[in-house]
């Protein structure tokens, strides 16, 4: 940031982001602040920001009631596994479609996003019935495979537009020093573009964590994740706003954090070829 | 550089991303093609026989039909042109020198990581409860009669709540892009003191050009298949049943897998309608 | 060797063997996450320790777990032991052979002292298909504090005429008190529900006998706009959008002077934790129109059934003899008191002379016995069920027609477009369906 500016306008600047920052970020917020309360406060009028008598009830029934780490491993298996899996069928596509395009590399590129288009609810029955055949009901390999083909295009999408931002210069001149293709990738290329690959591992991550169609519909016990975890959650009977924000705040937070600590491969890489 | 040998190594490492999703795409859609010229119904024994193009004719003719695919572009248009808008004008702050940078970006993007379930739930009963909810007590306290966003203004809400969730995506690559124009050209368009919106139109908004485009194309694509966020607040009452809800209601509400495997193959069609509309603008973009 | 440590080997050797047992059994319970379900997954270790099963539940919002087994069981996905489900999904299910027969339940369980009505309306030709952890009818709930400043007196059995004129009563809006709370949220088992069974009570059906819509006829016209005045002039603010959940909480709060809903709320109601008017509410019986002898009453039991594609049927049979048994209900009422044991399921829990001192059982009762699920208004009908019609469409129908009411309560349509959009899609999916 090069640019000199006043204090004054920088003090400007501060006031107006964080306040809109805030503005955003609140209901994240309220729903923590009100996970802490007792249902009584959680509804109280007029509403109660800070000043209420802190407690880890919701959070104790929450625990009693669900096997949250069950849920929290089943949910870090299944989006980290999908992304792992796409990750490793991407790559060699996306590399193939970076260096040695062909007339039909955009055309192939955009069919494969167009794939995302099915509706998922349409297709249930199908898969469902499918699933059962291959006995992966409530298995987290089955969601491996089904998340890791709902996000593969995008995957290969974003691997792509960074491997094109490598210059095609340095592989040639690897090849003439004899690098043999599978050097080529693993000792040039993927160090090039580690920051793409971090950016693409950590969004699709969370697209994966997310998913909440799939992940409801095809597991039970075994393989349940988060969402499936707050679908318990969503209206019981009686109060429920200090409970529901308990749970919502467990779901919510391995995500949160995980984003906090690496935004900054997040921003660097999220640009989808946007920058030239 | 593309000599005849990488070409076909091109084309075997193309091969397991290419077949598996030909596989992920061609099963279930002949599984749906196929269902949806049968009278398949689970709850009165399942496969009742072919039935030609009777699904198709009755999916199309319901009163519901039309009313749904204009559900779905309102919700798509409106959450797209508030994400593009507010995500450039927030984009430009951000770029802008401040204290706490890093934090407010934290913010910024933090709603990005919410399940759409959890958002959902969170925005219907904390926010928009007509009672108990936090907008009702803001307009309690101004004195103004409450309003009860989920019938009253049911589609603002759910544009609302999903352009909450997606405001920080754009952001972010409007930033990245924002942050790669030049800074010399922007030093000189001041020095020539060009007013502030003849820089934006000039100079800003060019530039962002292509990761508009980006955003749009990624953005429509997720957007054109949401559900749980209408599932959990309205389900589908009050004008917000989209397509996508309508096939949810035809397969699983009134067990119709037939009727509705003929919606899920409209769906495939309009989302191909909408996918070559903006691949003519996005591959235009992506050459250059 | 002393005899305390001979104890002490065979103690942990059954435990052993206990523990052995359960990690062979263990049955998958999908179920919905209403307060008595949820407390009953708090005694499953009761039951573990005394049958060495365990048990896995998978809870569920009601509108996910319906989606759910209904896959599952259309599919025969085999996810569950156990499903539970409805009134409306047993008898449809029952029929397709999808439910194991619990005709065969052991003599100590007492099938026989299941109520009649929750006995009937879950079996399928006399086979019972489903056990009633809890049943429900609907009545009215009321502030007796409200009623006597108002200076009304509720009858046992109020007409709606009077319901109205007590709801303009106590209608408070400077004290934030509404005269009335009813279900106006779209879904067939929310607002449907309810506005089903109010149309019952007005003489209206959804089916004639030869199985044609009847939205086009008078008598709905006459209950939707009864309904939509009510509420319009003395419901809560966006009651379009308020199901069971949302008015419980409104009630416990004392800030609805009656709500009708189901008698399971009774016991929200009363219960001084929760509730901030528990001392001070009143029961009567649902309305109906002056001169209409139907009221406007439902029937409903959450059941607990076994798949027929279980390979734990014997385990399951198990775990629902105890979960449904006169045991468990002495269970909790040694725990929790009489006033939260799970109603409406057993006639012995009726004669319990504790239970009968619980203010709301004789009114509970006697609304379930007014309900008859095979004549459930004025004119015949084709079909069973009060506040559904069993068949496997109604379900996708009834949530189409209810949100279309809802819009009207939000004010976004009339009656008369609404009544019009009614019948063309419920003639519509009939066809569909072939009818």
């Amino acid at each position: 940031m090069a640019r000199a500016v006043s204090t004054q306008r920088k003090a400007l600047n501060t006031t107006v982001a964080w306040t809109i920052g805030l503005l955003i970020f609140f209901p994240i917020l309220w729903t923590i602040l009100t996970s802490f309360k007792t249902e009584a406060q959680a509804i109280a009028s007029p509403p109660i920001f800070i000043g209420f008598d802190w407690t880890l009830e919701n959070y104790a029934v929450v625990q009693e009631r669900s096997n949250y780490m069950r849920f929290l491993w089943n949910s870090v298996i299944i989006a980290g596994g999908s992304t792992i899996l796409g990750i490793i069928i991407a790559v060699p596509a996306a590399w193939s479609m970076a260096f040695v395009p062909s007339k039909r590399t955009k055309d192939i590129l955009l069919w494969m996003l167009s794939t995302k288009m099915l509706p998922a609810v349409g297709v249930l029955y199908p898969i469902y019935l499918l699933f059962i055949q291959m006995g992966l009901l409530d298995s987290r390999a089955g969601l491996v495979v089904v998340l890791m083909l709902i996000n593969l295009p995008i995957i290969v999408w974003m691997l792509y537009t960074y491997f094109r931002e490598i210059p095609g210069e340095i592989l040639e001149a690897a090849r003439m020093d004899g690098a043999s293709l599978r050097e080529e990738l693993l000792y040039i290329l993927t160090p090039m573009a580690v920051p793409g690959i971090a950016s693409t591992l950590l969004l699709n991550f969370i697209l994966a964590w997310n998913e909440a169609f799939w992940t409801l519909n095809l597991t039970a016990v075994d393989a349940a994740p988060l969402t499936a975890f707050i679908a318990s959650y969503s209206s019981p009977e009686g109060l429920f706003f200090a409970k529901l924000s308990a749970a919502s705040t467990m779901a919510i937070a391995p995500i949160l954090i995980l984003g906090w600590f690496s935004q900054k491969q997040l921003v660097r890489g999220l640009t989808f070829g946007a920058v030239k | 550089m593309a000599t005849q040998h990488s070409r076909s190594a091109a084309r075997l490492m193309m091969a397991p991303a290419v077949i598996l999703l030909m596989g992920w795409m061609l099963v279930p859609l002949t599984m749906t093609i196929y269902f949806s010229f049968k009278r398949y119904l689970p709850l009165r024994g399942g496969d009742l026989g072919w039935t030609g193009f009777d699904n198709y004719v009755r999916f199309v003719t319901s009163t519901a039909f039309w009313p749904s695919v204009q559900a779905t572009l309102v919700i798509v248009g409106g959450v797209l042109v508030i994400t593009v808008v507010l995500g450039i004008l927030l984009a430009m702050l951000l770029d802008q020198p401040m204290w706490g940078q890093g934090v407010v970006r934290i913010l910024v993007i933090a709603p990005f990581f919410v399940m759409p379930t959890v958002s959902a739930l969170v925005w219907k009963n904390m926010f928009m409860d007509p009672v108990n909810g936090l907008f009702a007590h803001l307009w309690r306290f101004f004195g103004a009669e409450p309003i009860a966003w989920l019938s009253e203004a049911s589609m603002t809400s759910i544009i609302m709540i999903v352009s909450w969730q997606w405001l920080p995506f754009a952001t972010l690559i409007l930033l990245t892009a924002i942050q790669s124009l030049d800074s010399e050209q922007l030093e000189a368009a001041e020095m020539d003191g060009a007013p502030l919106l003849k820089k934006f139109y000039h100079i800003i908004l060019p530039h962002l050009g292509r990761a508009i485009t980006i955003v749009i194309l990624i953005q429509t694509i997720f957007l054109l298949s949401i559900f749980a966020e209408i599932f959990v607040t309205t389900g589908g009452a009050f004008g917000t049943r989209t397509l996508t809800y309508l096939i949810f209601q035809r397969v699983l509400e009134s067990q119709n897998v037939g009727l509705g495997s003929a919606g899920g193959v409209y769906a495939i069609i309009l989302a191909n309608i909408v996918a070559i509309f903006l691949m003519r603008i996005v591959g235009k973009n992506l050459d250059a | 060797m002393s005899i305390k440590r001979v104890l002490g080997a065979s103690t942990a050797l059954t435990l052993c063997s206990a523990a052995a047992f359960a990690q062979d059994t263990t049955i998958t319970i999908a179920t919905v996450n209403n307060g008595d379900m949820i407390r009953m997954q708090s005694y499953t270790d009761t039951f573990t320790e005394q049958t060495g099963i365990a048990v896995e539940w998978v809870t569920l919002e009601e509108n996910v777990l319906r989606q759910r087994v209904t896959t599952d069981i259309t599919t025969n996905g085999g996810q569950f032991d156990i499903m539970t489900i409805g009134m409306y999904e047993t008898p449809i299910w029952g029929a397709n052979d999808w439910l194991i027969p619990l005709n065969d339940l052991s003599e100590d369980y007492d099938a026989e002292d299941i109520l009649p009505a929750m006995r009937n309306g879950l079996s399928h030709d006399g086979t019972l298909y489903a056990a009633p952890f809890y049943g429900e009818s609907s009545m009215v709930m009321y502030r007796t504090d409200l009623m006597e400043q108002a200076g009304l007196e509720m009858p046992q059995a109020p007409t709606w005429e009077f319901i109205r004129e007590a709801a303009a009563a106590m209608d408070d809006p400077e004290n934030d008190i509404n005269g009335i709370c009813l279900r106006g949220k779209a879904g067939w088992g929310e607002g449907g529900a309810f506005i089903t069974v109010t149309g019952n009570s007005f003489g209206a059906r959804w089916f004639d006998e030869d199985w044609t819509a009847q939205f086009d006829q008078p008598e709905w016209n006459e209950a939707l706009t009864f309904f939509v005045n009510l509420m319009n002039d003395y419901g809560p603010e966006g009651y379009a959008t308020n199901g069971f959940n949302e008015n419980l909480s409104l009630f416990q709060q004392g800030k609805c002077g009656m709500w009708i809903d189901a008698t399971v709320a009774a016991s929200f109601v009363t219960n001084p934790t929760d509730s901030t008017v528990a001392d001070s509410v009143g029961f009567a019986l649902a309305p109906n129109k002056e001169g209409i002898d139907k009221r406007s009453n439902w029937l409903w039991a959450w059941a607990l059934a076994i798949p027929a594609g279980t390979q734990k049927e014997d385990a399951a049979k198990q775990f629902i003899e105890w979960a449904t048994s006169k045991e468990y209900i002495e269970l909790v009422a040694a725990n929790e008191g009489w006033a939260n044991v799970p109603p409406g399921a057993r006639t012995s829990l009726y004669e319990t002379p504790e239970y009968q001192e619980v203010p709301f059982a004789a009114m509970t009762l006697e609304s379930i016995k007014a309900a008859d699920p095979n004549n459930p208004t004025v004119d015949p009908v084709p079909y069973v069920g009060i506040q559904f019609v069993a068949i496997p469409e109604f379900a996708g129908i009834a949530t189409q027609v209810s949100q279309e009411f809802s819009a009207v309560y939000a004010g976004q349509q009339s009656v008369d477009e609404a009544l019009e959009k009614a019948q063309a899609i419920t003639t519509e999916e009939m066809e569909a369906a072939g009818y």
